[in-house]
């Protein structure tokens, strides 16, 4: 397989160390352009972060990557498979919690009821089973509310029972949709650290979709920034950067590192915000 | 207890009992899926479209059974399409509930029937139950029955994690539409025992009063089983005894259940 990326700042590969190729990706949705020629290479077992202001097509992205959103232009591979014909191998957490505020069922039963979903037949219960579901909440670091109903279980709880739910599997892509949307800095931190565990333990490629680049520094091997449709990957120093940030958005950008944090600031508004949207 | 074994030597009572065992089986299993999916107000709404399709069927010369069947497979299925968006759609339901409903009222008095037969419709009339409409149920639970093992596996996960089964590749209309028709034929069925009116207490009732008591799906559909049946067998029982209707027992014993669980279940 032919996997040569006109943008690809890495080394010429192996097809088989891709996880997620995008070649000039262009999606519309409703007569608007939502993404505009976006290319990226990501190699399997990389920690990426997906940064950029409301809009910038993140989730978008995701769904094309999943099938779940043509596309108009472009090759998407997902471990050298068209996209929708490698589903098994995602685990996916997704922004909006789908889970019914009222359920009476325990995380535990959450977690176990998605465990081989995609299977015909009758959900026995079966000590393999029960295995898997320890070690998801493990991973998840959910064991200790696991057998508590779902619905008095804090945000933050409940966004673990939602990881497990995505880790059960062992999926080799796990794709998470802005998990640390309403959650104190804090738990943020911690959410943080158990993905990076999952990561370390189970050699998963991450994309995680952020609104902040900060709580992930450190963590992620490489950052995507979208803005307006287009996307830049590489290190966090070379994309977040004044020159790339204002090539990105069109306008002047001032990035500024203070106390280990990352600021973006509107050359032109003076309005600083932490690395995030505008 | 003697009296209780000489009930049982009439056919109708024990004919009685089997349909109402087999229908509150399914109607327990399913409506446990209907709990999970949250779509208790289109499984309402099934019901009473069914109405119609049995005061049709009079017109049109079919039994009122397959009458049922056939408009509520046909509205379940149009219901399925809007996928999971269906807990929002009230309106549109309400909508076509009310426009059908409209439509057996014309049925009926083109039909100018027996008036005791759209009672039996509405109310139930599981005493009048004949050994050949015993076979028709039978097969029809079993089909649905066996149709919800091929897929109980997907229902639970497309209905308890939508997101992460569609991002899986599982086809969630597909999955609904799938749910609906199985939902019709279930309806269709519990409303020979209870009527179109009091479906709502039988594939409902138990699985919501399980959902309360339990925590784990196996739990809760074996709970919800054992309500539904000992619900159904003691409200023909008692029927029998006080010569109430059973569909006023069936319902008012699940009814009494689901105070007692609000009573002295703190949430």
């Amino acid at each position: 397989m032919n996997l040569i990326s006109p943008s690809s700042t890495t080394s010429l590969s192996q097809s088989s160390e891709r996880s997620l190729s995008l070649q000039r990706v262009s999606i519309h949705l409703g007569g608007r352009e939502i993404i505009h020629d976006v290319s990226a290479e990501i190699n399997k077992g990389e920690f990426i972060g997906i940064l950029g202001p409301n809009g910038a097509g993140k989730s978008t992205l995701m769904k094309a990557i999943l099938g779940l959103c043509p596309f108009r232009k472009g090759i998407i591979q997902f471990f050298g498979k068209p996209p929708g014909q490698a589903n098994t191998f995602i685990g996916y957490m997704p922004q909006a919690q789908s889970i019914s505020e009222q359920t009476s069922l325990s995380a535990r039963s959450l977690v176990a009821a998605v465990h081989q979903g995609e299977h015909w037949g009758i959900p026995w219960p079966s000590s393999a089973r029960q295995a898997a579901v320890h070690r998801a909440l493990e991973l998840a670091g959910a064991l200790s509310y696991a057998d508590r109903s779902f619905s008095i279980l804090s945000g933050g709880e409940k966004k673990r029972v939602m990881l497990a739910q995505a880790v059960i599997d062992e999926p080799k892509m796990l794709i998470l949709d802005e998990p640390l949307a309403s959650l104190d800095p804090k738990n943020q931190k911690h959410l943080v650290d158990c993905i990076a565990n999952i990561k370390k333990k189970t050699a998963a490629t991450i994309l995680f979709i952020a609104h902040d680049a900060n709580p992930l520094l450190g963590v992620m091997d490489r950052v995507m920034y979208m803005a307006g449709g287009k996307a830049r990957l590489g290190k966090v120093d070379e994309v977040i950067s004044s020159q790339s940030l204002s090539e990105l958005y069109g306008i002047p950008i001032h990035v500024t590192k203070s106390e280990g944090r990352l600021f973006i600031v509107n050359a032109e508004s003076n309005i600083a915000e932490a690395a995030c949207c505008h | 207890m003697t009296c209780l074994f000489t009930y049982l030597t009439y056919d109708f009572v024990r004919n009685a009992l089997f349909a109402g065992s087999i229908v509150a089986l399914l109607g327990a299993v399913i409506g446990y899926f209907v709990i999970l999916r949250n779509v208790g107000f289109a499984a309402h709404a099934l019901a009473h479209i069914g109405f119609t399709g049995a005061t049709g069927a009079a017109l049109f010369g079919l039994t009122p059974l397959s009458g049922m069947l056939l408009i509520s497979c046909i509205a379940g299925s149009l219901m399925g399409i809007s996928g999971n968006k269906l807990q929002r759609s009230e309106l549109a339901i309400g909508m076509v509930l009310s426009v059908s409903l409209g439509l057996g009222t014309l049925f009926l008095s083109l039909y100018r029937g027996y008036a005791g037969e759209t009672s039996s419709i509405l109310f139930g009339n599981i005493f009048g139950i004949a050994p050949s409409q015993l076979y028709e149920i039978f097969l029809l639970a079993a089909c649905s029955l066996g149709a919800i093992s091929i897929c109980s596996r997907r229902l639970l996960f497309a209905s308890l994690q939508p997101d992460l089964a569609a991002a899986r590749g599982i086809s969630l209309t597909l999955h609904a539409i799938l749910f609906m028709l199985l939902l019709a034929v279930s309806v269709t069925l519990a409303s020979q025992v209870v009527g179109t009116l009091l479906v709502f207490t039988l594939i409902v009732g138990p699985a919501g009063i399980a959902m309360r008591l339990t925590r784990s799906f196996w739990t809760g559909i074996l709970c919800s089983i054992f309500l539904g049946l000992i619900t159904v067998w003691s409200g023909i029982l008692l029927a029998c005894a006080t010569n109430w209707p059973p569909s006023f027992w069936i319902s008012s014993i699940l009814f009494f259940l689901y105070l007692c669980t609000s009573i002295f279940l703190k949430p």
